[in-house]
C-alpha cells in the first residue's frame, strides 16, 4: 500500500503501535478489554492535551519548556485560592489569566527581544516555578479543597462510559486540528514555522503570531492541569522541575513533528500519544519495573527518529543552519 | 583661523572619538556584557553576604566550580559545532557512580578507575557522535534520548550497588587528593579546570582540528563544500563532550564518595545556562573556552550566592530564571545590534582645514591652467586590462602594471598589443620599483611587501612592522602598503595609507581626514620593518630625490607633498615642498630632466572643503546616510602635474573631460613617452614627450647604466 517513500514517521509509529497492540492483545490477557482500552487512553489524556499544546508551538518553529510549570503553578494557585475563599469561578479565572499572562510574556520574550525559544522558555519555566513556589502558595503539593468539589468530574467523572478526561483530549485534538486548518492563524502558525523570513515578506504579522502561539500553549496547559488536579485531586508542582516535559516532546516528536517547524498535525500527536499509552500500559501489566520502562521507552523513540532519519535523510546542502 | 575653528580643531585634537569604534571592532568586546554581568553578581553577593568573598568560602566554591566548568566546557565544545549535549548530567551521574564502584566495590587502583571512568564517559559520548555525526539524527532529541537512557541505567545500578558503594572505604592518599587537596592553594579540581580550558582555547584557536570545528559551527554547509570531514568532526565533539563530563564525575565521586539518585539532575539546564551566559551561541560558531569560564564562573556565584543569602527554594528558581533572562536578553540584543553601532560610530571625522587651492583657470596665468593635453594619447591593453593602479617599464621596454585581479601583466615591446601575466601574486598590486638586481618589488594591498625576481620566483619581503604603543588598533600587519622606493643603499621606504580601513573603504578613511597613515622602512639588510613617520594623511606616493638621502612624499588627503631625509645632515626632519594642490596627490616619479611627476587622482571641491571644516557635520552624515549617498572626493578628472625640488610647478598635462584618464594614478617615464595608469581605468596611457631625452629609462636613473 505505501511505497518506501510514503513510509513517513508517522506512518511507521502508527503501524509500531497497532503492532504491540496486536502482540499484547495475543500475549497479555485482559489487554484487549474495553476497560483496559479506556484506562489506557484515559492514563496518557493529559500526555495528550500537552502534547497539542507543544504541538502547536513546535510547528510554529518553537518549543516550550515551561509549559509544565505553567500547568502546575497555574493550578496549584488556583486550588490554594479556592481553599483560601475565594469563589471557584474567580479562582478558575485568575488562573487561566496566569496561564495567559506566562504565555504571552514568554511569547513576547521570544518574538520580540528575540531570545532562543528554548532558551527563554527554560529560564521561564524557572521563573515561573519560583515565583509560584514564593508568591503563591507555600506548600509544594496543594490539595483540592472541598469548595472545588464541583469541578471533580473534569478528572474523575465519565460521560456514556468514556472518562472525561479522554473527551477532553478528544476535544483539544479537535480544536487544535480546527484551529490548524481552518484559522487563518493557524495557517499562519505553520507558514511561520515553515520559513519565517518568507512570512514575514508576505506580510503575516509574525511576532503577534509567535506571541498567540505561546498563549495558546499556556491555555492548552491550564485544561491539562484542570484535569491532572481533579483526577488525582492535588497538585504537586514539583512536577514543573521532573522530565516531564521531555516526555511531552517525545510524544510530539515520536509522531513526527519536525523540530525546525511546519510540518505535522495534530493526527501526529495522536499516534505519539497512543504508542506511548500502548507500551506503558503493556508494560505495566506485564510489571516491567519503572526505570526499564523508560528506557524501552528512549529506545523506541531512538528507533524511531533514526528511522525517519534514513528514510527522509537531511541534505547537507538545504540544512538550516543552527537546527538543533 | 576663526574662534570657531580652533575650538572645532582643538575638540577634534584632544577627544580621541577614534578609540570607541575601535574597541567596539575588537573581538574581545564580545566578552564585555558577559564580564559585566560577572561583576555585577560577583559585587552584589559580596555586598550581601558578609564572607562570602573570603578565602574559605571560595575554596568551597571552586572545589564545585571545577566540576561545573568541565561540564560547561563539555557543552560549550559541542555548541562551538553546532549542537548541543543534553545528556552531560547523566554521564556526570553514571560516571559518578562508575567510579565509585571502581573504587569502592571492586578496589581497583585510582588510575584503573580513573581510565575506566573515562572510557565510560566516552562511550555514552560516542553513541551520541555516532547518532548525531554520521546518521545525522537531530542533536537535541538524541541527546534527549540518551539523558533518559542513561539516567535510567544509573537508577538501575544505584537499586543494586548503592549500598555496596556506600559501605565500602578506600584507603588512597591520591583518591583523597583528588577530591580533596590543593595545588598552590588552589583546589585540585579548579586547577584541573583552569588547565583543561587553556588546554580547550589552545585548540580552538590554534590548530586545525579546532578551526575545522568553529568552521563547521560556522557554516556547516561551506564546511562541508571546502572539504572538511564534518561528520567526524561533529562525531568527535560529543566523545570529548562525554569524556569531560566522565571526568568532571569522577572528580564529584573523589570529593563526595557518595551516589545518590539526585546526581546530575538538571544539570544540562545549569550547564545550558552557563555556556550561554558566557556568550556562546545556540546553533555554534560563536563561543570560546573563556566565554565558557566566564558563565561557568557567574553561573556557580548565582546558585551559590542564592544558597548563602537563605532564600528559599522559590526565590532561589525565581532569582536564577530572572537573571538568565535579563542576561541572555541583554547579550542577544548587543550581538545583533553591535555591528549596527560600530558603522554608526567607527568613521571618526576629525577637524582640517586645507589651504585655499590654486586657480585651474582655463586660459588663466595659473600654472595649472586647465588645457586638453592627454586628449591624445594612445592606448594600450583597452579593455583588457583590469585597474594598471601603477605602470612600470624595464630596461627591455616591456610594461608592467598591476590588476585587480591580483596579476602583474606583462605587456611586449615594441607595439604592446601582446600581453601575458608575469605572475599572479594575489592581492591588490599597487605600487612597483625596479630593484638593483632587477627584482620587481610590489607593494601588495591586503599583503604587504613582495619581491617578484626576473625568473618570477615570488617571495614575501615584509607584511608587519612594530606595533604603536597603546594604539587600539593592531597596527602590526600591513592592511594597504601603497607604494615605495627604493634607496641607494636598498632601504625600501613604502607608504601604508591608512592603518583604520580596508583597501576598498579608501574613500572614508578621505571623508575622515584624521591621518591614519604611515611610511616605513623595510631594510633588506637586516630583514627588519620599522615605522618612520606616523599620522600622515593618506601618504601615496613615493620617490627618491637624486641627492640619495631623502624622498618626496605624497600626502592624499591633504593635498600636499613633502621631502623626508633618512640621511645627510638633516635626516629625520619633513619639509613641505607643495603645500597646496588644486587636487589630491597619487604616485610621484623621476622625470628625465631631474625634476619629478606627480599624478593628481582627483580634483578637490569647494563643498569637499569646506565638510573637511566640519567634523561634526561629516559624523552625522556617516551615522545617519546611507554610504552611497557620502561626500566623496571628485575623482572624475585626472592631471599630470611636473615639479622640482623646489615645489615650482614646471608642466601640466590635463584631461577634462576625463574620457582617456577620467582618475590617474600613476604616471611613467620612459624613452621619450609617459606611460599613464589608473587604479579604476582599463586602459594604460601612452603620450609622445617631445622635449624629454629619447634615451632616459627609470632603472639607469636609479642603478646606472649596465
Amino acid at each position: 500500500m505505501f511505497g518506501v517513500a510514503n513510509l513517513t514517521q508517522e506512518r511507521i509509529v502508527l503501524a509500531l503501535a497497532l503492532g504491540l497492540t496486536t502482540v499484547f492483545s495475543i500475549a497479555l490477557p485482559g489487554f484487549l478489554t474495553a476497560e483496559n482500552l479506556l484506562s489506557l487512553v484515559r492514563s496518557v489524556s493529559v500526555l495528550g492535551i500537552l502534547g497539542i499544546a507543544m504541538a502547536l508551538v513546535v510547528i510554529g518553529r518553537g518549543i516550550d519548556l515551561s509549559l509544565v510549570a505553567v500547568m502546575a503553578v497555574s493550578l496549584a494557585w488556583t486550588l490554594h485560592m479556592v481553599a483560601t475563599g475565594v469563589p471557584l469561578a474567580v479562582a478558575l479565572a485568575l488562573g487561566l489569566a496566569f496561564c495567559l499572562l506566562a504565555g504571552i510574556i514568554t511569547g513576547f520574550l521570544i518574538a520580540y527581544v528575540e531570545i532562543p525559544a528554548i532558551f527563554a522558555t527554560l529560564a521561564m519555566g524557572t521563573f515561573i516555578y519560583g515565583f509560584g513556589r514564593y508568591f503563591l502558595i507555600t506548600l509544594d503539593v496543594v490539595y483540592l479543597p472541598d469548595a472545588a468539589r464541583s469541578i471533580v468530574w473534569i478528572g474523575s467523572g465519565s460521560f456514556l462510559g468514556i472518562p472525561v478526561p479522554v473527551l477532553v483530549f478528544g476535544g483539544v485534538c479537535l480544536l487544535g486540528a480546527l484551529f490548524l486548518r481552518y484559522v487563518k492563524a493557524g495557517r499562519y502558525v505553520r507558514a511561520i514555522g515553515d520559513n519565517l523570513l518568507a512570512a514575514r515578506i508576505t506580510g503575516i504579522p509574525v511576532r503577534p503570531i509567535i506571541v498567540m502561539q505561546y498563549a495558546l500553549s499556556g491555555l492548552i496547559g491550564f485544561v491539562a492541569g484542570l484535569v491532572t488536579a481533579t483526577s488525582v485531586a492535588s497538585m504537586n508542582i514539583r512536577v514543573a522541575n521532573s522530565t516531564f516535559v521531555y516526555d511531552v516532546i517525545l510524544v510530539v516528536v515520536l509522531g513526527g513533528i519536525g523540530l525546525s517547524g511546519g510540518k505535522g498535525g495534530v493526527r501526529n500527536v495522536i499516534v505519539g500519544t497512543l504508542l506511548i499509552g500502548v507500551l506503558i500500559n503493556g508494560m505495566t501489566i506485564m510489571d516491567v519495573q519503572y526505570t526499564v520502562q523508560n528506557v524501552i521507552k528512549s529506545l523506541i523513540l531512538l528507533a524511531a527518529i533514526v528511522a525517519d532519519t534514513i528514510i527522509n535523510p537531511r541534505d547537507e546542502q538545504t540544512a538550516q543552519q543552527g537546527d538543533i | 583661523m576663526s574662534i570657531a575653528d580652533t575650538i572645532a580643531y582643538w575638540r577634534y585634537r584632544l577627544v580621541p572619538d577614534h578609540i570607541v569604534g575601535e574597541i567596539l571592532a575588537k573581538r574581545w568586546i564580545d566578552n564585555a556584557i558577559p564580564f559585566t554581568i560577572l561583576i555585577v553578581v560577583l559585587v552584589g553577593f559580596g555586598v550581601a553576604v558578609p564572607d562570602f568573598l573570603s578565602i574559605g568560602s571560595m575554596t568551597a566554591l571552586t572545589r564545585q566550580l571545577g566540576e561545573f566548568g568541565l561540564v560547561v566546557i563539555a557543552m560549550t565544545i559541542v555548541m562551538l559545532a553546532g549542537g548541543i549535549d543534553l545528556s552531560v548530567g547523566s554521564v556526570l551521574a553514571l560516571a559518578n557512580i562508575t567510579a565509585l564502584a571502581m573504587m569502592n566495590i571492586f578496589g581497583l587502583p585510582v588510575g584503573a578507575a580513573f581510565v575506566i571512568t573515562l572510557a565510560v564517559g566516552a562511550a555514552v559520548g560516542l553513541v551520541n557522535g555516532l547518532l548525531i555525526g554520521y546518521l545525522r539524527l537531530r542533536a537535541f532529541l538524541t541527546t534527549l534520548v540518551t539523558l533518559i537512557i542513561v539516567r535510567s541505567i544509573v537508577d538501575m545500578l544505584l537499586l543494586k550497588y548503592a549500598v555496596q558503594i556506600s559501605a565500602g572505604f578506600v584507603d588512597s592518599d591520591l583518591w583523597e587528593f583528588i577530591g580533596d587537596g590543593k595545588i598552590a592553594q588552589v583546589p585540585f579540581s579548579f586547577a584541573l579546570f583552569i588547565g583543561i580550558a587553556i588546554v580547550v582555547h589552545l585548540v580552538l584557536s590554534r590548530t586545525r582540528p579546532g578551526w575545522h570545528l568553529m568552521a563547521v559551527g560556522g557554516s556547516r554547509r561551506s564546511a562541508h563544500n571546502v572539504g572538511i570531514h564534518v561528520r567526524r568532526t561533529v562525531c568527535l565533539t560529543y566523545v570529548v563532550s562525554g569524556t569531560l563530563a566522565a571526568l568532571a564525575g569522577f572528580l564529584f565521586a573523589a570529593r563526595l564518595g557518595g551516589a545518590g539518585s539526585d546526581t546530575g539532575i538538571g544539570l544540562e539546564i545549569t550547564v545550558l545556562t552557563a555556556a550561554v551566559l558566557g556568550g556562546n551561541s545556540l546553533g555554534g560558531g560563536r563561543g570560546s573556552a573563556a566565554k565558557a569560564a566566564l558563565g561557568a564562573i557567574t553561573v556557580m556565584i548565582i546558585i551559590n550566592g542564592l544558597v548563602r543569602v537563605g532564600a528559599g527554594s522559590g526565590a532561589n528558581s525565581l532569582i536564577l530564571g530572572l537573571i538568565l533572562l535579563a542576561a541572555v536578553a541583554i547579550d542577544v540584543r548587543w550581538l545583533k545590534n553591535r555591528h549596527k553601532v560600530l558603522a554608526k560610530v567607527y568613521v571618526s571625522p576629525a577637524f582640517r582645514r586645507l589651504p585655499d587651492p590654486p586657480s585651474t583657470e582655463r586660459g588663466s596665468a595659473s600654472p595649472y591652467a586647465l588645457n586638453d593635453r592627454l586628449h591624445d594619447v594612445s592606448v594600450i591593453g583597452l579593455g583588457e586590462i583590469d585597474g594598471p593602479e601603477d605602470v612600470i617599464l624595464d630596461e627591455n621596454d616591456h610594461i608592467y602594471a598591476g590588476t585587480r585581479t591580483g596579476d602583474i601583466v606583462r605587456f611586449f615591446a615594441p607595439d604592446y598589443s601582446q600581453q601575458e601575466v608575469f605572475a599572479h601574486v594575489g592581492g591588490r598590486p599597487l605600487g612597483m620599483a625596479f630593484a638593483r638586481d632587477g627584482a620587481l618589488i610590489c607593494c601588495i594591498g591586503g599583503m604587504g611587501l613582495y619581491r617578484i625576481a626576473p625568473d618570477r620566483q615570488i617571495s614575501k619581503l615584509t607584511d608587519e612592522t612594530n606595533r604603536t604603543p597603546f594604539s587600539v588598533v593592531d597596527d602590526a600587519r600591513l592592511r594597504l602598503a601603497d607604494d615605495l622606493d627604493i634607496a641607494p643603499d636598498g632601504r625600501i621606504f613604502f607608504s601604508e595609507a591608512t592603518i583604520r580601513y580596508e583597501m576598498h573603504e579608501w574613500p572614508v578613511d578621505g571623508l575622515e581626514s584624521r591621518g591614519n597613515g604611515r611610511i616605513i622602512c623595510y631594510d633588506p639588510g637586516m630583514d627588519t620593518t620599522r615605522t618612520i613617520l606616523r599620522n600622515l594623511n593618506f601618504p601615496n606616493g613615493i620617490c627618491m630625490t637624486h641627492d640619495g638621502e631623502s624622498f618626496l612624499f605624497a600626502e592624499t588627503w591633504s593635498c600636499s607633498v613633502s621631502r623626508y631625509y633618512f640621511g645627510g645632515p638633516k635626516a629625520g626632519t619633513v619639509e613641505t615642498v607643495i603645500p597646496a594642490l588644486p587636487g589630491y596627490p597619487d604616485n610621484i616619479n623621476r622625470a628625465s630632466d631631474g625634476t619629478y611627476w606627480l599624478a593628481l587622482v582627483g580634483i578637490r571641491t569647494p563643498s569637499l572643503d569646506l565638510a573637511l571644516r566640519m567634523p561634526g557635520f561629516r559624523r552625522r552624515m556617516a551615522r545617519r546616510v546611507a554610504p552611497d549617498e557620502w561626500l566623496f572626493p571628485n575623482i572624475n578628472t585626472g592631471c599630470i602635474v611636473r615639479f622640482d625640488e623646489r615645489g615650482r610647478i614646471l608642466d601640466v598635462l590635463w584631461d577634462f573631460g576625463g574620457n582617456n584618464h577620467p582618475m590617474i594614478t600613476s604616471m611613467r617615464e620612459h624613452r621619450g613617452h609617459l606611460y599613464i595608469g589608473g587604479i579604476l581605468n582599463n586602459r594604460i596611457g601612452r603620450l609622445p614627450l617631445p622635449d624629454a631625452d629619447p634615451h632616459w629609462t627609470g632603472p639607469q636613473s636609479y642603478w646606472g647604466g649596465k
